[in-house]
């Protein structure tokens, strides 16, 4: 029997009609565990490289974790793979919510879908049954509408539905999936969906997901959520509050904003308003908040209410649900001062599908490129003179690609050179062609460098995680914070804990300090822990984002081990991630990734430090395994059962002559 | 009269919808503590709580399985809540005919919430354990009674056969008991 995964993946070919039910091979659950793991297996099995992410030949796949549906809380994870229209590398989105859950106790652990269907469609997995139906009526219609239509005409109210809008119908760039409270939205997944004619997929699953050491697995579950509560009546001391408690940033619940105000830019990431959080804002805000969150929900089997229920007047749904920190990044994006707005807008850009992140600096940057001449009034006709209305008039043109909101819907990136003119100068907060996070600050953080420059998940959130983002201000709390800090990696612990309490001393600051090899495992650290949550499903939230996490990596192998049947250790759950991590990387070289893409925007930080930002660079990926290319060596792949990885990659000149050529780096084994 | 009057026990679970956060956790564990052994699978359609959902009109509502009841309801009411009409089946407890809910997906047999009834007691049913944002809470009141009344323990097994009884008559189920019993025991020889 299998145990937590059903064994079995639904393959999906819309261009023929094909629907098959495929056992799974085992082996690939000891060797990658599941969700991002076998996604990544799959996309390097099937999808060759040269392949265009919006032709029918890409595949997309919609899956759950190893530990999805099971009883660990937060294990709910929606795992979307496939080739990003925007980066034209891998697009690796999560979301949360109850789509993966379903999935699983309908019988199957993923839904791989290729072709292209010739009209409109959505999919009906009702246990084995499953249906391709037509939803040309569904054509134009918002995400959470289109979920509600479909649960109505299919009569099953506990059908759980995932959705695009107009924006993934119309194939924007950074169109998202939307699913209940949920959004699965960087790369431009949601373009994917909508270039095979694929509006939404409904599922409702009553099948037993079985577990191998029942009793004793349960038990651990029980201890996460125990620990769950005991957060609640302790949170870390000496931070903001946004950042003492577990969960995805608990937006919904808190009202104090000072932190992302007054630390991330506003506008085209231009300007940071150290002084905007005043009293007047506060209260100001916290009316709005209250007035505009009925509810605070979760995700299936988490107690952490992340999200809430936001009414909108203008929506068909009335309703909609809204989660994290896209309150604001519109709010942000418009230099808009006003809380309603960012509710208003947030809701219509989700019911057409578009990224909460990218969405509002696109249009930030449109304004830009407006106010110094670059688009003119040919360009934008009627355009409107109050930052929030432009907004609105941006979002409208984007998603029905209308004129300029055609040129818009690709991007910042790819817009800016298309448009000309001067417009590139205005694409400064892009990595790898993609929009991120409005963070500009005054000195090099030596380990953000590395975090920025070298994650393929894109976002900054997806990859950082569970360390203070500025020193303690005292030893007490420093004391406080490492005194039962129990989630450091085995061996690394009196490292890491003495790097929280020398932090902030004298000559213990950025950018020199501290050692690159210390900052190499912090690195790692931060992004392996990621890593293994999008293997299992498990939501950052509760694992590897906040600080002192409830799963870390001393609990997780005895969880896998419980839930699986598997005999995995930490050495072991490490190898797995590091194995992903790499296939990851074969990927993106693959398709083009080169070591000049890995550098963070020039303005990043106000003081840079060439020399030894190449020297960090070079020296993580020595650390990693890979050559100065950050190609990783033939040693490394072959160590991780990657020999065909290796092969591939040196037959297409990737990895350069015999696979270990590139300096000293070949000869050094890492150590975890 | 007076000396005739008794207490007794009475175990309840209060729910507050508006605590709900709709994450199902009840139903999971639910299923779980029921399967056979205890946690060994997870099937909410197992559950014997169910919480329907309907965000986009804001109502989350625990609903636990009560009753089961041979025949459906003969006239049906609706409720309009938030704007939307529903069947009043949508918030019924019963296991009924006209529905899936609360019934055995594969046996199609009737689940009613037992309070988590074992050997020994739980502190508390697993639904109220799991659900830390208090939408249900357990209490145990007193409370006086007339005299002492027998309490009718219907078990899983007993309220199983009602419903096939029901479904397929009492002939015909002892007939087929009889068919595999013969067969069982042939097969054993
Ligand atoms: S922590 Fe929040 S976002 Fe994560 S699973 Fe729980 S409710 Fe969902
Ligand atoms: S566990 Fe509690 S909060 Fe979650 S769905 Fe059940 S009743 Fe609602
Ligand atoms: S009390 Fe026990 S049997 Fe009843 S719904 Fe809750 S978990 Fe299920």
């Amino acid at each position: 029997m299998r145990y937590t995964e059903t064994g079995f993946n639904l393959e999906v070919d819309l261009t023929h009609g094909n629907i098959e039910k495929v056992a799974t091979d085992p082996r690939d659950t000891e060797l990658f565990l599941g969700g991002l793991g076998t996604n990544a297996k799959i996309l390097w099995d099937r999808v060759p490289p040269e392949t265009d992410p919006l032709s029918p030949e890409n595949i997309i796949i919609f899956s759950s974790g190893l530990l999805g549906g099971t009883l660990a809380p937060s294990a709910n994870r929606t795992i979307v793979t496939t080739l990003s229209p925007q980066t034209r590398l891998m697009a690796f989105s999560m979301m949360g919510g109850f789509w993966a859950p379903e999935l699983k106790y309908a019988g199957f652990d993923k839904v791989i879908v290729r072709g292209k269907a010739s009209g409109l469609v959505y999919l009906w997995i009702d246990n084995d049954t499953v249906e391709i139906r037509d939803a040309s009526h569904l054509h134009g219609k918002g995400a959470l509408e289109t979920a509600e239509l479909i649960r109505e005409e299919l009569k099953e109210p506990r059908a759980r539905i995932l959705a695009i809008g107009l924006a993934g119908e119309n194939q924007v760039y950074y169109a998202s999936i939307e699913h209940e409270r949920s959004s699965a939205s960087r790369g431009g997944i949601g373009a994917v969906m909508g270039s095979k004619g694929l509006k939404a997929i409904a599922v409702r699953g009553t099948n037993d997901l079985n577990i191998a050491h029942p009793a004793e697995f349960w038990e651990e579950c029980d201890k996460i959520l125990k620990y769950i509560e005991f957060r609640r009546e302790n949170p870390i001391k000496g931070v903001p509050p946004i950042l003492a408690g577990l969960g995805s940033p608990q937006e919904m619940a808190i009202n104090d904003e000072q932190w992302h105000t007054t630390s991330f830019s506003w506008g085209n990431a231009r300007v940071r308003r150290k002084d905007f959080w005043t009293e007047e804002t506060e209260k100001r805000w916290h009316e709005v908040q209250s007035r505009s969150v009925e509810r605070l929900i979760s995700c299936y089997n988490c107690p952490m209410r992340c999200g809430a229920i936001v009414p909108h007047p203008e929506l068909p749904t009335h309703r909609y649900m809204m989660k994290c920190y896209s309150k604001l990044t519109y709010v942000m994006g418009a230099m808009a001062d006003d809380l309603e707005f960012g509710f208003r807008i947030a809701g219509l850009a989700q019911e057409y599908g578009v990224d909460g992140y990218t969405a509002p600096q696109v249009m930030a940057f449109a304004v830009e490129l407006y106010e110094n001449g670059i688009l003119t009034d040919e360009d934008l006709p009627g355009f409107p003179e109050k930052n929030e209305d432009r907004f609105f008039y941006l979002l409208d043109k984007i998603v029905h690609r209308e004129g300029i909101g055609d040129v818009l819907a690709e991007g910042v990136y790819w817009a800016a050179r298309k448009i000309g003119k001067g417009a590139e100068k205005f694409d400064h907060n892009t990595i790898k062609k993609h929009e991120q996070i409005p963070i500009k600050l005054g000195m090099l953080n030596p380990i953000y460098y590395i975090l920025w420059s070298t994650g393929e998940k894109i976002n900054i959130t997806q990859i950082e995680g569970q360390m203070p983002q500025a020193p303690f201000p005292t030893k007490e709390l420093k004391e406080d914070f490492i005194k039962d800090w129990v989630q450091i990696p085995t061996g690394k612990e009196e490292k890491f804990k003495q790097f929280i309490m020398e932090w902030g001393e004298e000559g213990k600051r950025f950018p020199f300090w501290p050692p690159i090899d210390l900052i190499c495992e912090l690195v790692e650290w931060q992004e392996t822990m990621h890593y293994i949550d999008d293997t299992l499903g498990l939501c950052a939230g509760l694992s590897s984002f906040p600080l002192k996490p409830a799963y870390h990596i001393h609990n997780l192998p005895v969880i896998i081990s419980h839930a699986t049947g598997l005999d995995i250790d930490e050495d072991g759950l490490w190898t797995i991630a590091r194995r992903t991590r790499n296939l990851v990387r074969a990927i993106n070289l693959r398709r083009g990734l080169r070591k000049t893409d890995e550098k963070p925007p020039e303005d990043h930080w106000k003081k840079r430090f060439p020399e030894y930002e190449a020297k960090l660079l070079d020296e993580y990926y020595k650390y990693k395994g890979w050559n100065t290319d950050g190609v990783p060596t033939r040693e490394t792949l072959e160590g991780l059962g990657l020999g065909y990885v290796a092969e591939d990659l040196i037959k297409r000149g990737v990895l350069k002559g015999n696979g270990t050529s590139s300096s000293e780096a070949s000869g050094e084994k890492e150590k975890n | 009269m007076k000396e005739k009057k008794k207490t007794k026990i009475i175990k309840r679970i209060k729910i507050d919808a508006d605590q709900c956060n709709g994450c199902r956790a009840c139903e999971a564990i639910c299923a779980a503590f029921h399967a056979e052994p205890k946690y060994s699978s997870v099937n909410p359609a197992r559950a014997r709580i169910h919480v329907f959902h309907d965000p986009i009109r804001n109502i989350y509502l625990p609903v636990y399985a009560g009753e089961y009841t041979p025949a459906e309801c003969a006239g049906r009411n609706t409720y309009t809540l938030n704007g939307q009409e529903y069947d009043e089946c949508a918030f019924c407890r019963a296991s009924c005919p006209s529905r899936d809910l609360f019934k055995e997906p594969d046996s199609g047999l009737p689940l009613k919430c037992d309070m988590c009834e074992t050997e020994p007691p739980l502190e508390e049913p697993m639904c109220v354990q799991v659900c830390i944002d208090d939408a249900l809470t357990y209490e145990e009141v007193e409370v006086e009674v007339e005299e002492e009344e027998e309490e009718v323990k219907v078990e899983d097994l007993e309220l199983g056969v009602e419903a096939l009884i029901d479904k397929y008559g009492m002939d015909k189920l002892m007939k087929t008991l009889a068919r595999m019993a013969a067969a069982k025991e042939e097969g054993a020889v």
